[in-house]
């Protein structure tokens, strides 16, 4: 078996927050807890077992609140009628009560709001409640849930249960899929995956006396956040101040609000006490938001020699009972459902689908790692109808810069899908995948699979994907770079010290960092899609450049300079090389003023021009126009007696543009393909009737260390001529080649397809009793 | 009741509830707020301490439990001066990202590493299997502890030349 090879040289320098993690000094808002500060928890009925409820439907007929504010400690328990605004959350549709006074819709619906002096009284309060609520029909299937008669999730609502019905099309897949040579043909299902950050929702929330509410809260999109709250809560957006200190892990999960609305209103009802809201690992996989399940019905045509030439995709989305950003996950889901690759005749038909399920939302890979397993299983099989190579395959139908993609978007960045594909072809694990096959264990079978993905970036049409940066010259003659993009783990707040520190010339030392806050940073759009190191790094290049001038052209008055030539910034100071005279950046930053010392930039992401004459009824975000790529490979061992897969060697090679900071880079490769291995193996996320049966970490399975291989992770290095120095946002991608790379595998160790994720240890069992073993050639 | 113990070298003296929960002792009452909690019912590790030297989880353990035992957290491991070869292997070697399971990680190390100062990959990965990590795919991790590994061999090696 190859060694894994050695971490790459040189080395990157550290993170700048990575250290102070590791010494546990880094404080997250899970650490903040003010003097004097009350406790604030959610009454969630649905989800109580034994005779006293446990509904995912029901029509809230009362609260009894005596028993709990009879228990000491317990100074208010607040319902529906204390919301003082719409009482309605949501990022794009406002469909969500922060406390339902009429109906629950989900397991995990809140009812009433307890502020307590401690925990220990909030937990007393909080079992003291009691709720009576008529139990109505739930619809738990959205297919179900689209036909006549179905229970309504919100009743006399316009469009029923469809919360957005969808079409993308290009050429006729319709015809050209009665015409072509070869066909192939699937049903596929993906299930809710939960996001199993470390750092469960939580924040701290107070009303100041001049009626501004102040946070600081678990949040990827503090900007957006105030109006979520603000409109929710009937406050001023601008009167509400978000702060975002470094998260304990986000994946999507904290886009949009989770505790916010709800502190909020404990802020305002707490006599100008601070509030402290933890949600609980139970509480955070009960009202936390998940990864949409879908079902997907395929057809994918060819010529004989492989050109693609036809596909045909229906998607059936689970978005629970509110839409979250449902809508726009499966608008992500469809774009992408072609996989990588150039087909002229594409139909795409999806289905957004209430249902009384928990709220699916965003996540890594955000509709993408839906859509994967399925055109890469259909790309496998068509491979095998036409003794064609699968890899060969791929590369001769991969899209290239410059191609006109499965939305009708002309490719104009970078697309190296097919160089990620050549370094798989000439990869030791790949090359020698025969032998490493037939070396199988007895009891056990062995598989190889790849997988092509791609995954688009940023918010796509329709919706600016601005960020704005800000950065200070200190009075230390230091720099600061106000960052408006959370920093969730995946370390962009550390990319932009270093960009700052690269551009301006100065130690890291010299560069600090003030983590997003509404009333000190600039709006700069939430911490995701790709594309927070991207948009902002963008904008903090402009910010860079501007400061150069600006202290090149203050430092040339000082100097009596007439110009700015020969002027250079050099670690902490300017200097006139012809003459050698030098001012230092703390003697400047003492006869400037504070706006002088400040500079401000924005950037924007280029959209598609001229976009296809489709996908109209899309509201936001159709289509994208850059996209990162990745060819991933999977090596497994299949258990026979137990139906046990176990992955022994994986490879991403991601096309992320040029590399920033290497180990920043395998960071996003490793850790996307880590949770990606979860999704196709081990988180079997379980509901009945809505309730769900995996509600914690030892029955909902996330990888430990001892269920992954040592992934490697290798770079084809471009340029995206767009991007910050050319890179391109690589946080998503990773996560969307496991499953369809390991399910490739499991075909060729058992014979099977599963279409049906995860592929748990049932799962393979079942499928390796119907295929006998398998003749090896 | 009376409880006295030693947190990260200094003896503490305090009256609490011998049922109070060991984290919330720490966090709440002692400000040790780099001990994490990720889930309160053992299954993610971000509450690890060393009790006695030994990695235990502080959501499972009770206050009555610390009575006269030496406790060390992540920040008793070693200081942004001095840090332990484990938490400067952490940040050098890219271990860390969002770091909200890294200090109980971080701990799970040096415990390792007290014990087998020479650990192979597989005895890493066991030692650190309690320790849940949903950012990194443990590479960087394992990656880590070994670089610590060696550091720490080097510099027994060099006080044993010096001898």
């Amino acid at each position: 078996m190859p060694k894994r090879h050695a971490p790459s040289l040189p080395p990157s320098p550290p993170r700048a927050d990575a250290l102070a993690k590791a010494l546990g000094a880094e404080r997250y808002a899970f650490d903040a807890r003010p003097e004097g500060c009350l406790w604030a928890g959610a009454f969630r009925p649905g989800a109580l077992f034994g005779p006293e409820g446990g509904m995912a439907h029901g029509r809230v007929r009362g609260v009894d609140t005596t028993a709990a504010l009879a228990v000491p400690g317990v100074l208010r328990v607040l319902t529906a009628a204390d919301v003082p605004g719409a009482n309605l959350q949501g990022i794009v549709h406002k469909d969500q009560p922060v406390l339902c006074g009429e109906v629950l819709r989900h397991a995990g619906d809140p009812v009433a709001l307890v502020l307590a002096e401690s925990p220990e009284a909030l937990r007393a309060g909080l079992a003291a409640l009691r709720a009576d609520i008529e139990p109505l029909p739930g619809v738990f299937d959205p297919e179900e849930a689209l036909k006549k008669g179905a229970p309504q999730v919100h009743a006399g609502r316009k469009g029923g249960n469809l919360l957005l019905g969808a079409v993308i099309e290009k050429g006729d897949a319709r015809a050209a899929l009665k015409s072509v040579p070869v066909l192939v043909r699937g049903e596929f299902s993906t299930p809710v995956q939960e996001h199993a950050f470390l750092e469960t929702p939580c924040g701290v929330a107070q009303l100041l006396p001049d009626g501004a509410l102040q946070m600081t809260v678990s949040t990827q999109s503090p900007f957006r956040d105030r109006f979520e709250i603000g409109h929710a809560l009937g406050l001023n957006p601008f009167k509400i101040r978000v702060r975002a200190p470094h998260l304990g892990g986000g994946f999507g999960g904290k886009d949009g609000a989770t505790v916010q609305c709800l502190l909020g209103l404990a802020a305002l009802k707490a006599g100008g006490r601070p509030v402290r809201m933890v949600w609980d690992r139970e509480e955070s996989i009960l009202a936390g938001y998940k990864r949409h399940a879908v079902r997907l019905r395929y057809a994918l045509g060819a010529e004989r020699d492989g050109t693609l030439v036809a596909l045909s995709c229906r998607v059936v989305f689970d978005t629970g009972a509110y839409a979250h950003l449902g809508s726009e996950v499966m608008e992500l889901s469809m774009e992408h459902a072609a996989g990588p690759y150039r087909i002229p005749h594409v139909r795409v038909v999806g289905r957004c689908v209430y249902t009384n399920n928990p709220i699916a939302g965003a996540f890594r890979g955000f509709g993408v790692a839906q859509v994967s397993p399925a055109f890469e299983s259909l790309m496998d099989e068509l491979a095998e109808k036409l003794g064609l190579d699968p890899l060969a395959l791929r590369r001769k139908n991969a899209l290239r810069h410059g191609d006109e993609n499965c939305s009708g978007v002309r490719l104009t960045g970078s697309a190296q899908l097919t160089d990620c594909l050549d370094a798989v072809a000439a990869h030791p694990l790949w090359t020698t995948r025969e032998a490493w096959r037939a070396g199988a264990p007895a009891f056990t079978r062995r598989g190889v699979g790849l997988a092509a993905v791609f995954n688009g970036m940023g918010y796509g049409r329709g919706l600016a994907d601005m960020a704005i940066a800000k950065l200070e010259l200190t009075e230390a003659g230091g720099f600061l770079v106000y960052n408006g993009v959370p920093d969730m783990g995946q370390g962009n707040s550390s990319a932009f010290a270093l960009l700052a520190s690269q551009e301006l010339n100065q130690p890291p030392s010299a560069i600090g960092l003030v983590q997003p806050d509404t009333e000190q940073c600039l709006p700069s759009g939430s911490s995701s899609a790709g594309r927070t190191t991207y948009t902002y790094g963008n904008a903090l290049l402009k910010a860079c450049a501007a400061m150069r001038v600006k202290l090149l052209s203050r430092a040339a008055m000082a100097l009596f300079c007439d110009n700015l030539e020969g002027m250079e910034l050099l670690p902490g100071m300017v200097r006139h090389r012809p003459t050698g005279k030098s001012l230092p950046l703390a003697a400047m930053a003492g006869f400037l003023s504070r706006d002088d010392r400040v500079c401000v930039a924005e950037a924007l992401m280029p959209v598609a021009q001229n976009p296809p004459d489709t996908g109209k009824s899309f509201f936001i975000g159709f289509p994208h126009l850059l996209f990162a790529y990745a060819a991933h490979l999977a090596r497994i061992e299949v258990d026979e007696l137990t139906g046990r897969v176990r992955v022994c060697d994986y490879l991403a090679v991601t096309d992320g543009g040029r590399v920033l900071h290497r180990q920043g880079f395998d960071q996003q490769a490793q850790g996307g393909v880590a949770q990606g291995l979860g999704y196709a193996l081990l988180e079997d996320f379980r509901l009945a009737e809505g309730r769900i049966l995996t509600g914690d970490l030892s029955t909902y399975l996330i990888p430990t260390a001892l269920d992954l291989p040592d992934i490697a992770s290798e770079a084809v290095e471009g340029c995206e001529e767009t991007g910050p120095h050319g890179l391109k946002g690589v946080g998503e991608v990773g996560l969307n080649g496991p499953a369809p790379a390991v399910g490739a595998a499991l075909y060729e160790a058992t014979g099977a397809r599963l279409r049906d994720l995860p592929f748990t240890p049932e799962r393979v069992l079942t499928a390796l009793r119907k295929k006998p073993r398998r003749r090896r050639t | 009741m009376k409880l006295s113990f030693i947190l990260n070298g200094a003896t503490v003296r305090l009256d609490a509830e011998p049922d109070r929960r060991a984290v919330d002792l720490l966090r709440e009452e002692l400000g040790a707020l780099d001990v994490k909690e990720g889930c309160g019912t053992g299954e993610c590790g971000a509450c690890s301490v060393l009790v006695d030297g030994v990695q235990k989880l502080s959501c499972l353990m009770l206050a009555a439990q610390l009575e006269g035992r030496t406790v060390v957290t992540a920040a008793g491991l070693g200081t942004a001066e001095k840090p332990h070869p484990v938490q400067r292997a952490f940040a050098e070697h890219g271990a860390v990202q969002c770091g909200f399971c890294t200090p109980g990680m971080a701990v799970a190390a040096a415990g390792l590493l007290a014990e087998n100062p020479a650990p192979a990959r597989e005895d890493i990965r066991r030692a650190v299997s309690g320790n849940l990590c949903r950012c990194t795919g443990y590479v960087k991790i394992i990656d880590a502890v070994e670089a610590a590994a060696r550091e720490l061999a080097a510099r027994k090696g060099k006080t044993e030349d010096a001898r």
